[in-house]
């Protein structure tokens, strides 16, 4: 195979890989953050205690994490045939991706909120907050650095997730690491597309890092 | 005369009982307490003496499983939500870990009372300068709580507790993590609002110092009870409790007994500051060998106890004893291990 034509297929497979990625997160961002944040505050002794509740939700968030990746995707099939309009493709990959990932942002989401000093948020109802004032102005902003980090490792996540696509004929490095590279035997290919992966994990990875310590002042 | 007036805060048999595994915790027993507009009032106790749970009762950070807390007539725990926010709003309250908001600049730290109020901004920010200026700090707006000492955040969560014009101000520990120095500039800043803004002091503390410089009442909390109460001339002057005596060290902190046969010299305020001691040896004409002293100065009065060796001869110790009981002074003689 040329590098031209290898260049082409990684450059395919990046492309499909964090179409992939961004939406699944981005998804599993909008309904997992506030599930972190209801995961949180209904804690006892936070700022909205209903154990009950959150006994519930927590139990909820566990079963569905326990569900390895490829399994969900097999089980998901009739549900992401009717929301994404079809079974299989890259595209319809999206949906079990995001409940596959939601419930693992959550919790990464709770454990960034918990880092919060308790004494911040009792010093912000000392001074009269409603607990949405508490949340947005106080426990999310807290917690910023801390869940940009969490964000990057849950990227990363979901990246190596994609890899698993190709079982429901969905595209990415993964896919092409799979049925280009392994099941034809061409190793530059399945070499090249892990080293593609490394590449796109190490330059999340790095990002995440950088973008926590910029938005962190709680350094001199 | 400001006993005629209704209380500010009136607290009428305060229980505080915590549910541990195993049993139970009385922090809090029948508490019954008196804060009047303007008064500058000490809780003071010893580490679990109840005092933090007691302040925090009193904006409803910690709920009382029994009594009234009546701020200006209106018990705060019968309040709504949206009540108890007001009323939250009258009294702010500064904390011994300051707690700031670490990712927000010291001037958005001030501003937050007045945002989560609804103040407009620009209105909002020229109040922010103001209250920065009060506390010493106008140079320090852009910069993080990180970047700051201890004495300085705690002045940033001063000037944020100012910001929304609360009537009330609930100090818990809040000199406690800040050494003797800045201690002292932050209690002289207290004062100073107390006087010039009229804004009642609540202050908890362990230290008998914050007392003595700052507060013109205090009571005492032992194990969860009221040991005592009253203008701090007055507690200080006829201690009646033994915790108060602890406190005020009129008794030791441990009662070890001293390694020699002593005498314990007692100043209760009345003797003012006359140089009791060095007349005693010149009077008498005898050697004083102090074994301790633990003398505070209060009013220009003199409080405190200490502890010199007893003379070895009878004459001598006669001598003594009837000089200091002379000098208004009560004398006991206290017994080697």
């Amino acid at each position: 195979m040329t590098w031209e034509k290898l260049g082409l297929l990684l450059l395919e497979g990046t492309k499909d890989t964090l179409y992939m990625t961004s939406w699944a997160a981005l998804f599993s961002y909008l309904i997992g953050l506030p599930l972190g944040v209801i995961l949180t505050i209904t804690k006892k002794g936070n700022i909205m205690p209903a154990p009950m509740f959150n006994s519930v939700i927590g139990v909820i968030v566990n079963f569905l994490r326990s569900i390895p990746f490829i399994i969900l995707l097999a089980m998901l099939l009739p549900v992401t045939r009717i929301v994404m309009g079809r079974a299989i493709g890259t595209r319809s990959v999206i949906f079990p991706l995001i409940i596959s990932a939601f419930p693992y942002v959550a919790r990464m989401v709770e454990n960034s909120l918990e880092e919060v000093d308790h004494g911040i948020l009792e010093a912000a109802q000392s001074m009269g907050s409603s607990n949405l004032q508490i949340i947005f102005k106080v426990l999310l902003p807290e917690a910023v650095p801390s869940l940009v980090n969490g964000a990057a490792i849950t990227i990363t996540t979901i990246l190596g997730y994609t890899a698993m696509a190709s079982a429901a004929g969905g595209g990415g490095l993964g896919a092409l690491a799979i049925t280009k590279g392994y099941n034809q035997n061409k190793l530059d290919i399945l070499y090249s597309t892990s080293i593609a992966l490394v590449v796109l994990v190490q330059l999340i990875t790095v990002s995440g890092t950088r973008l926590t310590t910029w938005f962190d002042h709680r350094k001199k | 005369m400001t006993d005629q007036q209704q209380p500010q805060i009136q607290i009428r048999g305060l229980c505080k009982v915590y549910q541990i595994p195993g049993g139970e915790v009385v922090a809090l027993n029948n508490i019954n307490l008196n804060i009047h507009k303007g008064d500058i009032y000490g809780i003071i106790g010893m580490s679990g003496a109840g005092k933090s749970t007691l302040i925090r009762c009193l904006n409803r950070l910690d709920t009382p499983n029994d009594g009234q807390i009546l701020i200006d007539g209106q018990n705060i725990l019968a309040m709504t939500k949206q009540e108890l926010r007001q009323t939250r709003r009258r009294m702010a309250m500064i904390f011994q870990q300051f707690n700031l908001l670490m990712q927000k600049t010291v001037a958005k730290n001030v501003r937050y009372p007045l945002e989560i109020a609804g103040v407009p901004k620009k209105e909002a920010n020229e109040r922010v300068t103001e209250l920065l200026k009060i506390v010493g700090l106008e140079d320090k707006a852009n910069a993080y709580p990180a970047q700051l000492s201890g004495g300085q955040k705690q002045r940033v969560a001063i000037a944020r507790a100012l910001a929304g014009d609360p009537e009330m101000l609930l100090c818990d520990e809040a000199t406690s993590a800040l050494d003797p120095m800045t201690t002292q500039s932050i209690l002289a800043l207290l004062k100073e609002i107390n006087e010039t803004l009229g804004i009642t002091v609540v202050i908890i503390t362990h230290e008998m110092a914050v007392i003595r410089q700052v507060c013109n009442k205090v009571a005492i909390l032992d194990g969860g009870k009221l040991a005592e109460q009253g203008t701090v001339d007055d507690v200080f002057m006829h201690t009646k409790s033994i915790a108060g005596k602890r406190l005020f060290g009129i008794l030791p902190q441990e009662e070890a007994p001293p390694q020699k046969e002593s005498l314990r010299i007692v100043f209760d305020g009345e003797s003012a500051s006359q140089p009791i001691i060095s007349r005693l040896v010149k009077d008498c004409g005898i050697d004083v060998n102090i074994l301790s002293a633990d003398i505070k100065q209060l009013n220009e009065k003199v409080y405190g106890q200490m502890l010199i060796e007893r003379p070895e001869d009878p004459q001598a110790l006669i001598r003594v004893k009837d000089y200091l009981k002379e000098a208004g002074l009560s004398v006991e003689e206290v017994h080697a291990q």
